[in-house]
């Protein structure tokens, strides 16, 4: 079981008040990544309230936002949807042995000759600590 | 005129060219722009964890650089520029984060990095002008169509950006008609492309990528331009039918120093 203390860890580390959602969905109506979501933005928001965290935290859903930020953008609250599925991912990786991109994944992206530094980098930051 | 420039790292290597043409037509308009002489990669893409520290600092180096080489600081790939941004944001709206940042860097870190970022478009659009740069095109792309791809980086989180309106957003539109061509408006001009998803779910990627450029061929265009790397490349591993090219290059045709 995860503690109360990793709740709040989550919602330090994104900053997000999830009491000022309102339920609407429009975070997930936007969302780019709907259709390989298990868990969308807005349950993202109500799950880490109630305190499901764990169920978040196995999902693959935290590996599947493109940080696009149209949740951002186009929420009617300013919660910030994505903040939260940050949060989480980072909840994970930053524990021993769960990167979940690894170096040697890089190799066969190199041979693609025309792959640009930016997309290396920018999978690393968001899968690996 | 004088600016620091932050190339980033893909513009030194896989995206040669969009820096390439950006530099020449910068210098055909009257401007230098002086790359920072120190700078590190941004990371490509901003961690929005607000105990996310470290990741933030390659930014808060380039613009205390720009800071001290006493220029507005211009930026050229989208990601770049909402990485820099978003974390000059993060400086002046979160105190906690100013606070750990000036620790690690011994300094009043909100002070010394609150440099002028500019992105490259806003430098054509707020320091030479649209107006000016059309007198100084001398090679007009009349009668092409032009399909602007934004993505997402250059116009969100709107907060920090501040480059657009976000949701109708026309400085591309405006670049286009300067240089003589007519842009084609298209509902996934600002939808994301799937950015780095491509690393880890490719099909997931294609189909985000396969989305814009047929929402642009579905509208006439005859090729799309974006300003940044992984864009292009996303776009064109979906096999885009349409070319897909810098605006950097586009502009460097018009000024005829291609
Ligand atoms: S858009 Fe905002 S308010 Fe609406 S469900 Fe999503 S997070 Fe809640
Ligand atoms: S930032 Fe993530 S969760 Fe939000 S709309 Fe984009 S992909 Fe979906
Ligand atoms: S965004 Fe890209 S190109 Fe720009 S410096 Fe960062 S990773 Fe490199
Ligand atoms: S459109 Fe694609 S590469 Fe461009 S900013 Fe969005 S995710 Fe990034």
């Amino acid at each position: 079981m995860l503690t109360n203390r990793e709740k709040e860890q989550i919602l330090i580390s994104s900053g997000v008040d999830v009491r000022k959602c309102m339920r609407c969905g429009k975070c997930t109506g936007t969302c780019p990544a709907y259709d390989e979501m298990e868990y969308h933005p807005h349950e993202f928001v109500y799950m880490v309230e109630k305190g499901e965290i764990e169920k978040l935290m196995n999902s693959s859903s935290i590996y599947k936002c493109l940080t696009c930020f149209a949740c951002v953008e186009r929420c009617p609250r300013g919660v910030e949807p994505a903040k939260i599925i940050e949060a989480v991912r980072l909840a994970v990786i930053r524990k021993q042995g769960n990167n979940h991109i690894k170096a040697e994944d890089i190799p066969c992206m190199a041979e693609d000759d025309d792959t640009p530094g930016q997309l290396v980098v920018s999978a690393f930051r968001k899968y690996k600590k | 005129m004088i600016f620091s420039y932050y190339p980033g790292c893909t513009l030194k290597t896989k995206a040669k060219e969009l820096d390439a043409y950006a530099r020449r037509s910068a210098e055909a308009l009257g401007i230098t722009l002086s790359e920072l002489p120190e700078w590190q990669c941004c990371g490509g893409v901003y961690t929005t964890a607000e105990d996310e520290i470290a990741t933030k600092l390659s930014s808060v180096r380039a613009l205390m650089e720009a800071k001290k080489e006493g220029h507005a600081l211009v930026t050229l790939c989208s990601a770049c520029h909402n990485v820099i941004k978003q974390t000059q944001y993060a400086l002046n709206t979160d105190d906690d984060m100013a606070f750990k940042v000036g620790n690690y860097m011994q300094c009043d870190a909100r002070a010394e990095a609150d440099t002028k970022v500019i992105h490259y478009l806003e430098l054509l659009r707020d320091i030479v002008g649209f107006d000016e740069l059309k007198k100084n095109v001398k090679n007009p792309l009349t009668g092409k169509k032009i399909a602007a791809y934004y993505g997402c980086l250059l116009l969100r989180p709107s907060s920090a950006m501040q480059f657009d309106n976000p949701e109708n957003p026309k400085i591309m539109e405006d670049f286009i008609r300067a240089i003589g061509a007519t842009p084609v408006i298209y509902p996934m001009r600002n939808e994301c492309c799937g950015g780095y998803i491509t690393a880890e779910d490719p099909a997931m990627a294609k189909k985000n990528s396969t989305a814009v450029w047929e929402s642009a061929k579905d509208f006439d265009a005859d090729y799309i331009i974006t300003a940044c790397p992984l864009c292009r490349y996303n776009l064109i591993k979906s096999e885009s039918p349409l070319p897909v090219i810098y605006f950097t290059e586009l502009l460097a045709e018009a000024l005829d120093v291609k």
